[in-house]
């Protein structure tokens, strides 16, 4: 092996992490019993690293490298704490399971999310410490995505792994009748990691994609450990139509609405899987609100240019969606949906009775705008550009939200349709 | 590892002696126990006295103050509590999803700290 710069070792293990943490994680933790212990075990492996690779060269098998020196670690530990008699056991069950190819390391992601995902922790510590643990994000890069500071995920992070350790959450794949509400608890994890990395135009771009991506990952692990569930089924599709379009959504700097997608940038080959997969579901014959959602994004690809898109049909998913999850942000969805298939005007009646509980949510005021806008209110629809622009916070989405009022702005001043068709012809 | 079930419910939520209500809570907490005995996993249980029986206690710079009433004074009130002797927090969960007040208080469930000394 040949010597290796530190930067070389800086981003070989920066790498690694970021490809094989959960991978790593789920190993030791199968091994240890103890997540806590996991976690500083491979905490102390890269420390190790970070000397050894400069000297020795970096390890073909780094992964296999990390494994052996956390687990060598994790032995030393337990040796040195007190109670040896009980430790016997667990340093037996660590020797015993060392695997002689460090190439051949068993795979236990499938209960490493279980545990993560645990409903006796709280929805966001669920989500930040799959992020954390399977995404392999960094506490920072966590802490970004939640626009927390990292002390503060830091000592949420720490807290869930001593309740993990200290409570004895198992790390097991639940069976029996709980079976059921674990699938929901994991699968909602999964979509608010990928909410995470698709709904925020702002902060780190590579990490945004790898969010996005660890929840295919995470969607796709799911649907291999119970093809029969629709709803994995449907929020794999979801995800992967979603993700499809992203090329489109982001190819300025700014943000890009789903009616002004160049369509042409869309990835075919994932809307075909997802447009696949939630095909295979929906004639199974249980339907549920990922399967829904799922259906609404494949209309929507489906559709050559926004003008096509069958607004009918979405509008109809939308109404069952809202039956099954009658939230203001589905009632909302409806609204817009049905403004394009039966007007603005009764639209606008669906939007006075969503006022209440949508008062603080951006999307609301500028749906609203663009609807009031239509009809030819143009005053009030200003007045709702104004206040969708105070409670936005993502630079993108403002200067978007700005353009759009500039735009009536030109309208109200010519009055005339000529005006408006030159703005600049003073 | 043992858990301690500890259940709250807010008083006027607990069923009147005597009501058909009651006799069913009644019935419930001994099916349950029953259950726990069965399995083995029970350590102990107990009904409290009512919330007014309480006193806290407190010491600050080594001043004892004792107050009249439980500890916090929230609307739901320890009433009672089962010590669980289980593998894992699902199995405390599990039976502590058998406890009748479940249905409309809390019950909280807290692991038991151990001690190692040498």
């Amino acid at each position: 092996m040949i010597r290796a710069t530190p930067d070389a070792v800086h981003t070989a293990i920066e790498y690694t992490l970021r490809q094989d943490r959960g991978h790593l994680i789920a190993a030791l933790v199968a091994a240890t019993r103890d997540f806590e212990l996991a976690e500083e075990c491979l905490q102390d492996a890269i420390e190790v690293a970070l000397k050894d690779w400069p000297k020795n060269g970096i390890p073909k098998s780094r992964r296999g490298w990390l494994l052996q020196v956390a687990r060598r670690r994790a032995i030393d530990r337990i040796r040195r704490a007190k109670n040896l008699t009980e430790k016997a056991a667990q340093i037996a069950i660590l020797e015993d399971t060392t695997p002689t190819d460090p190439h051949d390391i068993p795979d236990h992601r499938l209960r490493l999310i279980f545990t993560c995902c645990h409903p006796a922790l709280a929805e966001k510590t669920r989500v930040a410490l799959t992020l954390r643990t399977l995404g392999g994000l960094t506490t920072e890069e966590v802490a970004r995505a939640f626009l927390d500071k990292p002390t503060a995920m830091g000592q949420r992070l720490s807290r869930a792994r001593a309740k993990i350790s200290k409570a004895r959450i198992p790390f097991v794949i639940p069976d029996g009748p709980d079976l059921p509400a674990r699938i929901t608890s994991v699968l909602s994890v999964i979509y608010l990691v990928f909410n995470e990395g698709y709904a925020a135009t702002e902060g780190d771009a590579q990490i945004r994609v790898d969010l996005c991506e660890e929840a295919i990952f995470l969607a796709r692990m799911m649907l291999g450990f119970c093809p029969e569930d629709t709803e994995v089924a449907g929020l794999l599709a979801l995800i992967l139509l979603s993700h499809a379009r992203r090329a489109a959504r982001n190819a300025t700097a700014q943000y890009v609405p789903l009616s002004e997608h160049n369509r042409s940038l869309w990835n075919k080959r994932l809307i075909g899987e997802g447009q696949e997969i939630l095909q295979s579901a929906l004639r199974k014959g249980q339907v549920g609100p990922y399967q829904l959602q799922a259906s609404i994004s494949a209309l929507h690809c489906e559709a050559a240019h926004a003008q096509e898109t069958d607004w009918a049909q979405i509008a109809a998913l939308y109404r069952l969606l809202a039956q099954m999850n009658p939230s203001a942000v589905v009632h909302l969805n409806l609204a817009v949906a049905l403004s394009y298939c039966e007007g603005p005007a009764s639209a606008l009646e669906c939007l006075l009775e969503l006022r209440g509980p949508l008062e603080d949510y951006q999307p609301y005021h500028a749906a609203r705008a663009d609807i009031l806008m239509r009809v030819g209110q143009v005053g009030e629809a200003r007045a709702a550009y104004e206040q969708a622009l105070q409670l936005t916070q993502i630079e993108s989405e403002r200067v978007w939200l700005l353009e759009r009022q500039k735009s009536l702005g030109t309208k109200k001043r010519g009055r005339a349709r000529s005006s408006a068709l030159s703005p600049t012809g003073r | 590892m043992k858990y301690l079930a500890l259940i709250y419910a807010e008083d006027k939520a607990n069923p009147h002696p005597g009501t058909p209500e009651f006799g069913k809570m009644m019935a419930g907490y001994q099916a349950a126990s029953e259950k726990y005995q069965e399995d083995g996993v029970i350590l102990g249980g107990e009904a409290l006295q009512p919330v007014e029986t309480a006193t806290s206690i407190r010491i600050r710079n080594g001043k004892t103050e004792l107050m009249d009433g439980p500890f916090a004074e929230t609307k739901e009130q320890l009433g009672g509590f089962y010590l669980f002797e289980c593998e894992t927090l699902d199995d405390a969960i599990k039976y502590a999803k058998m406890i009748p007040t479940a249905e409309y208080g809390t019950v909280e469930v807290r692991p038991i700290q151990t001690y190692e000394f040498d």
